[in-house]
This record gives structure tokens, C-alpha cells and sequence, in this order.
């Protein structure tokens, strides 16, 4: 079991569906990221440092089921959610209730703040906010903490 | 009028158990799963509020109904069903018979709206005005030229657009009236279309960009350039359009909003970036507010002072999502 796991410290930690989105919003990002893997035969991946989660929400079905296995799985490791500050979230406001409801549920459960949301594959300006945003997420981590 | 469509020369059973692609699978449990009849929406406890509205008002949402209800009948009849003999798995032409039923579903509703709220004679006379209206009609022949046309590619931006853009100038109105608290029902009924909407966009636009991989890049900047050429001509036309439903009660400039916030959604569907600047895409937070009742709340710690965050709000984390 644990030779099956990989680890890592990137500070950003995100999950992204076979359409990608979430992964070309990160790719604009520049930064250093991890990539939740997609299937279940791939090892698990482990955050050996405190990050920030990234994820999507595809909606619908009353806010069930809106959380991608992947990540429940992901999550599951105590590890994990030991080391998650803080979730981001990616959705369609199409999806009325549920926009976003993978992150509003991550960061409820969980006790972490909501950091930022937007949509689909992020917009110039959510890709601005976002990397300020982590910047500024840090620094105000690192100064609050001996 | 659909005699082109042809499915496989020969006939092979379709096998759930064999998948190729597990976004058909994704796709098509979240269709089902989100199934829907206007039958279930009490619209009739829209009537009071309908006779508030003014004369005009009320011509306005016929007339938006009657644009939507085609565009639905144009996708539920022509459109996914053109993209069946291009799909590449039969999964896929399985999810494309639930989009085309669903789109027939959604021109249906309209008429529930109708009948709860108008004459006969009224109805009539808006079904008469989306016929002789030019701009309307306009819209509807361009997505309906690329439908027959033989580009399996170009059918899905065609397609993608009309379900992420085209929608949008007549979508605005319900949400405009239930954030004024009218028309509650009949909104409610509407953001179940726009739900709808959203995962036929999402997913033909994800086949759009699957088909994209095993070209060329000459032909990838080809299709690029068809699909912003197409965006710009349906563009300027739903501007018209706009102006000729909207003029008359004030609301041209704040639809345009819309239009230009769901553009740069359809082309982000498609895989590409979007194309409106914020500065013209800042929808009016009542709208945005009645499309997605917390998507304006603007209290996250990226946007906010950075001195406090807000942890999130009470979800229903009690469900099948959690069993650690």
C-alpha cells in the first residue's frame, strides 16, 4: 500500500476531468501544481505539504454525488486533510445551487476557508486573482503561524 | 427534414458494459438524473402575478417564449440529431438522443407557459411575430446552414453556440422577472432549461475539442478561426435581436451584459479563451443572483479584504459524498 502512493509538496493540488477545464485554468496559473490522479489503478497521491485544493463541480442531481470520487478517495488519506488550508472552486452558475457545491462542501466539512470561485476554464482576470490571491493566501498563513 | 441522418451501415448493439469514453457514461447519468417535465411546475401560480405586468410587459415575455421555443425546436429536431452519424462512440449517440429529447421537452414547457397564462389568441399572434421577426429567423438559418452542412467539427461549434450563447437574450427576461419576484414559477421552470443547457454545451464542446486532438494544426487554426467568424456574425444579429425585444422597456445595455458573460462561456465550452473583457461582461448581480442564488456573494478571501475569511456556508454534507 504505501509503495503505491506518490507524494508531493506542491502547494497547489487540483482535479480535473478528461474535458480539462480545470487543468488549462491551471496551466494559465504558470504554477507548480498536482494533479489528482483520474483513475482508480493509478497510486494515490500524498501531500507531504500544506496546500490548497482545486476542484470542480459539474452539477446537479440536488447537490448529490458532487464531489468526484477521485477526490473523496484523495481525502480519505488523513494525511490529506491534515495539510488542506484552503479550497478553490470551478463550476457554471447554469448549475444554480450547486455552482461550485464541491468546494462549498469541501471547505465546510473540512473547516478550511473558500477561497475563490469562478467558471468553466477561468477567465484572464480569475487566472490574476488567483495567483495574486495564492500570493497574498501564503504570506497571511506564514505570518499567523510561529 | 432529417433525412441525411443515417446511423452505422450496419447495426450493432450497444454495450454499456464496454466504454470507451467514460464521459458518455458521466454525461448521460447526469441527464437522467436531471429529467424533467413542466407538468411538475405549479406555473398556474403565476397568473396573478402575469396580470401585474403591463400590456407590453407581457407582449415582451410572449414574444422572448416564442424565440426560445424555437431555438428549441430547431435543436430538439435538427440540430443533436445531426450530430448523431458523426459520433464516435455509440454511447455518444446514445447521449445525443437524450439531448434532442430533452430539447423537445424544453420547446414543450414553453407552451405550458403559454396556455397557463395567455388566449389563444395572444399565443397565436406571438407564434405569428417569431416568424416575420428578421433577426430571429436569422439566427435560427445560420445554426440551421452548418447542421446540414458536412463538417462533423463545425456542426458542434454551430450546435455548442446555440446552446451556450444563443439562448442567453431571451433567458435574461425570466431571471429579470424573479429577481423582481415575479413570474416565480415560470422561472424556476426556465433555470431547469438553463441547467439543461449548460451539460448539452459542456459535453458536445467537449467532443468538439476531442475531435480537435487528431488534427492538424493548420486545420485546428482553421476551425479556430470558423468559430470566432461564426461567434462574431451571431453576435452582431443577437444584438439586433435584443434591441427589437428590449428597446421598448429599457433593458437593451443590461441584456448586452448577458449576452457578452454567456459568450465567453460557449467559447470556453469549445475550449477557447474568452473574448468579452470583464468591463463589458459585469452582469447585473440580480441576475446573476437569480441565476445561481450565492454566485454573487463576493465575501471569498481572495476577493475580500484578506483580513477574515468565511468558512463555507451550512451544506448538506450528510449525503453519499462522505464516508470518511
Amino acid at each position: 500500500m504505501p509503495d503505491a502512493a506518490t507524494t508531493t509538496s506542491s502547494r497547489l493540488i487540483y482535479f480535473s476531468s478528461a474535458s480539462g477545464n480545470t487543468a488549462r485554468f491551471v496551466e494559465k496559473l504558470g504554477a507548480e501544481a498536482a494533479r489528482i490522479p483520474l483513475y482508480a489503478r493509478d497510486p494515490e497521491l500524498t501531500a507531504q505539504e500544506p496546500f490548497v485544493l482545486l476542484l470542480p463541480t459539474y452539477g446537479g442531481e440536488e447537490g448529490k454525488h458532487s464531489i468526484p470520487p477521485q477526490v473523496l478517495r484523495f481525502l480519505k488519506q488523513e494525511q490529506n486533510r491534515k495539510n488542506l488550508r484552503g479550497v478553490i472552486g470551478a463550476g457554471n452558475t447554469n448549475f444554480g445551487t450547486a455552482y461550485c457545491l464541491a468546494a462549498r462542501k469541501i471547505s465546510a466539512k473540512c473547516d478550511v476557508p473558500l477561497l475563490y470561485r469562478f467558471e468553466l476554464m477561468g477567465t484572464p482576470d480569475d487566472v490574476h486573482n488567483v495567483s495574486q490571491g495564492l500570493e497574498e493566501f501564503w504570506k497571511h498563513l506564514s505570518r499567523s503561524r510561529p | 427534414m432529417t433525412e441525411g441522418v443515417k446511423l452505422h451501415g450496419h447495426v450493432e448493439a450497444i454495450n454499456w458494459n464496454r466504454i470507451q469514453d467514460e464521459k458518455d457514461v458521466e454525461v448521460w447519468n447526469r441527464l437522467v438524473n436531471n429529467f424533467w417535465i413542466p407538468e411538475k411546475i405549479p406555473l398556474s401560480n403565476d397568473v396573478q402575478s402575469w396580470n401585474t405586468l403591463t400590456q407590453e410587459e407581457q407582449t415582451l415575455t410572449m414574444r422572448v417564449f416564442t424565440g426560445l421555443t424555437l431555438l428549441d425546436t430547431l435543436q430538439g429536431t435538427v440540430g443533436a440529431v445531426s450530430l448523431i452519424p458523426d459520433s464516435i462512440t455509440q454511447h455518444e449517440e446514445a447521449v445525443y438522443t437524450n439531448i434532442a429529447f430533452m430539447e423537445s421537452v424544453h420547446a414543450k414547457s414553453y407552451s405550458s407557459i403559454f396556455s397557463t397564462l395567455c388566449s389563444s389568441k395572444e399565443i397565436d399572434e406571438a407564434f405569428r411575430w417569431s416568424l416575420e421577426n428578421e433577426n430571429l429567423q436569422k439566427k435560427a438559418q445560420i445554426v440551421e446552414s452548418y447542421y446540414h452542412g458536412d463538417d462533423p467539427l463545425k456542426k458542434k461549434v454551430a450546435s455548442t453556440l446555440l446552446e451556450s450563447f444563443l439562448f442567453y437574450s431571451g433567458f435574461y427576461l425570466p431571471m429579470y422577472w424573479s429577481s423582481r419576484a415575479k413570474l416565480t414559477n415560470t422561472a424556476d421552470l426556465i433555470r431547469l432549461i438553463i441547467r439543461d443547457e449548460a451539460v448539452h454545451g459542456y459535453y458536445i464542446g467537449y467532443k468538439y475539442q476531442k475531435g480537435l486532438e487528431k488534427l492538424s494544426e493548420e486545420r485546428r487554426a482553421e476551425l479556430k478561426e470558423y468559430t470566432f467568424e461564426l461567434m462574431y456574425e451571431l453576435y452582431e444579429n443577437e444584438v439586433q435581436y435584443t434591441h427589437d425585444l428590449y428597446d421598448g422597456v429599457g433593458l437593451s445595455e443590461d441584456v448586452k451584459k448577458f449576452l457578452h458573460y454567456n459568450a465567453n462561456k460557449a467559447l470556453m465550452n469549445l475550449g477557447y479563451e474568452a473574448m468579452f473583457p470583464s468591463s463589458v461582461t459585469d452582469v447585473n448581480p440580480s441576475i446573476l443572483s437569480a441565476l445561481s442564488p450565492n454566485a454573487d456573494e463576493n465575501h471569498d478571501f481572495f476577493s475580500g479584504s484578506g483580513s477574515s475569511y468565511v468558512i463555507g456556508k451550512a451544506v448538506n454534507t450528510e449525503d453519499e459524498d462522505w464516508d470518511f
